[in-house]
């Protein structure tokens, strides 16, 4: 006796397959349309805008004619902006971040932290840009300068800095501090002596790629009013500055064909910076890092 | 005996040592909390310092422009001198044009790229994968910008012959694509905290991949993966430098995605980056689209955050 008949079995097992396979060939191109994306725009701007790179380009001022432009202004105002946002945002940042590990009791204000930090980190660059061309340029009179621009950019990328550092925060077994606390430790002591230096690799793999966001954030700069031909450096932290992406912008947005091609060079030299933190990071987070 | 006295009087001396540390300890202890309070009220701060100068600014700018023509006015014309228009539809329509591409970009290859990796991708792809999402993911706005302004725009206006130099079409596909990690990695994580022993009972009932990826994946995954494209539209509606660059500045009230457009975002810039002064009614005006941008990116946070809570499928 027989109950199933082998032909519609075996056709209706075969088509079933191929669906399969013909689906996993989708999915499979429809990942690789990000990667072909990523191969196209890195290609581009590499081809037209390695010609531009010199050492012309790193040295020059920014200027109205473009085989004389240069990414100097910026490329030094960038470092200067890195160098507020860098202890700004990761002092906030893990202290925040330790608080919320190791201090914060449960209750509705700690919660609403919380939740206010994960709500920040949704919030538009260019509302930060708002906030501190009401709050830094105007309110508190520090004009466009590297200070208004830093500390606008250290709020933008908090957020990002304090859920990386509670992560790694909250890597460290237990048992650690159990351990400190046995050995008479007080708590702060073992925050300093055992949580921290087992949680700063992931804190600083972290802060660097929040850094590396910051550094290619335009928005914000924008909307302060951050100048791009500028013909001198900062002195200060008070003095006007310009920065790579603001650069880039101006010459993206130019009409001459040959500003194109100085675009590329100006992401060419900001996609280097990008590269060369990512690589610190990652070595940082490889080399470093301990799984418990 | 001699060497026994001495011992003691040191270690007296070191107590005494030890209470001045403790002292300085118990202050250090007191106030190392407190301080780290300090630093996390900032966070709080920035969001009463983002609220309050949207909502005053706005005000002043609702002294000027009455609240029903902001809201419901169909033209945007805040630079004509006698008589400037200031209804923001055309502005949302900008901003929603290029959303809406975007996701039609995005979703479809985000989530199918998502069933790739947790489903099909063996560990290696994974390995490898993923960090190339990331790469794309720290890609600068800008450079997003600058290649919608000059490659993917020239190659559409092949494509498309009446297709403008400015329009919304290549500024949303662009949007799409920057979005598009986030999607793939947060439906991806979604997707595989799914339990595998789901997996394994379907496959034992004689399931393929597929039907388990379709039909019992996707499923239980679906909340977060609703919430990451929540997100993702959050992320695009606040897009700025994209749609500064290729979308244009004409704000208009239309479903034309192949003319000039101009979202909320890029009004912002284009005023920065004019010489409109302090104090004018145009200055005020950026706020009063922020703060429309800010309630527009805030609902869908939350809805994200709602959604992914309420939903969730815990196994």
């Amino acid at each position: 006796m027989r109950y199933m008949d082998d032909t519609v079995v075996m056709k209706r097992m075969t088509k079933r397959i191929t669906f399969n396979k013909v689906w996993k060939s989708f999915f499979f191109l429809a990942t690789t349309f990000a990667l072909v994306t990523l191969v196209i725009l890195l290609y581009r701007i590499v081809t037209q805008g390695v010609d531009y790179l010199s050492i012309d380009f790193l040295t020059n001022f920014a200027s109205r004619f473009a085989d004389k432009a240069g990414i100097k202004a910026a490329l030094i105002g960038s470092l200067w902006l890195m160098a507020v946002v860098a202890p700004v945002s990761i002092i906030l940042g893990v202290g925040t971040a330790i608080y919320l590990e190791e201090y914060a009791k449960k209750n509705r204000l700690n919660d609403f932290i919380r939740m206010n930090i994960s709500n920040l980190a949704g919030v538009p660059s260019i509302v930060f840009g708002l906030l501190g061309l009401t709050i830094f340029v105007r309110m508190l009179g520090l004009g466009k300068s590297v200070l208004a621009a830093g500390f606008t950019m250290s709020l933008l990328i908090l957020p990002v800095i304090i859920v990386a550092a509670q992560e790694a925060i909250r890597a460290v077994p237990n048992e650690q501090r159990e351990a400190s606390y046995g050995m008479g430790a007080t708590k702060w002591q073992t925050i300093v002596h055992v949580v921290l230096p087992a949680a700063i690799p992931g804190i600083l793999t972290g802060s660097i790629l929040a850094m590396s966001r910051a550094i290619g954030e335009t928005a914000p700069l924008v909307v302060i009013g951050i100048p791009v031909i500028l013909q001198f450096l900062p002195n200060g932290l008070l003095s006007q500055f310009t920065a790579l992406p603001m650069q880039i912008y101006d010459w993206a947005k130019r009409p001459q064909e040959a500003f194109q091609y100085v675009a590329s060079a100006g992401i060419l030299v900001l996609m280097t910076v990008l590269l060369l933190m990512n690589s610190i990071a990652i070595f940082i987070r490889n080399k470093f890092q301990k799984r418990y | 005996m001699v060497s026994q006295k001495e011992n003691k009087t040191s270690s007296v001396q070191q107590l005494i040592a030890n209470s001045r540390n403790q002292k300085t300890k118990k202050i250090v202890e007191k106030a190392m909390p407190a301080l780290l309070f300090s630093a996390a009220l900032i966070s709080i701060l920035t969001t009463f310092g983002i609220v309050f100068t949207l909502i005053f600014e706005t005000f002043e700018f609702f002294k000027r422009v009455s609240i029903t023509d902001f809201l419901f006015g169909t033209q945007w014309l805040p630079f004509s001198g006698k008589e400037p228009l200031f209804g923001i539809l055309p502005l949302i329509a900008g901003t929603l044009k290029v959303t809406l591409i975007a996701v039609v970009v995005a979703v479809p290859f985000g989530i199918a790229s998502a069933i790739y990796l947790s489903e099909y991708a063996s560990e290696k792809i994974r390995r490898t994968v993923k960090p190339i999402l990331e790469v794309l993911a720290g890609v600068p706005t800008i450079v997003y910008g600058f290649f919608a302004l000059t490659f993917v725009t020239p190659m559409l206006q092949q494509i498309i012959p009446g297709l403008k130099l400015f329009n919304a079409l290549s500024p949303g596909i662009v949007v799409g694509i920057m979005i598009l990690p986030m999607i793939t990695s947060l439906s991806e994580d979604a997707m595989s905290s799914v339990p595998n022993s789901m997996r394994e009972g379907a496959l034992a009932l004689g399931a393929t991949k597929f039907e388990v990826a379709i039909k019992v994946v996707l499923p239980a995954a679906l909340s977060g993966i609703v919430a990451s494209v929540v997100l993702a539209i959050s992320r695009a509606i606040g897009e700025t430098m994209i749609v500064s660059l290729a979308g244009g500045s004409t704000p208009k009230f239309d479903l034309d995605v192949t003319d000039s457009i101009q979202t909320m975002t890029a009004y912002i810039v284009q005023v920065a980056t004019g010489d409109a002064g302090y104090g004018t009614t145009i200055y005020y005006s950026i706020y009063s689209v922020g703060f429309t941008l800010f309630i527009f990116t805030l609902v869908m946070n939350l809805l994200a955050h709602y959604i992914s809570k309420r939903f969730r499928e815990v196994y």
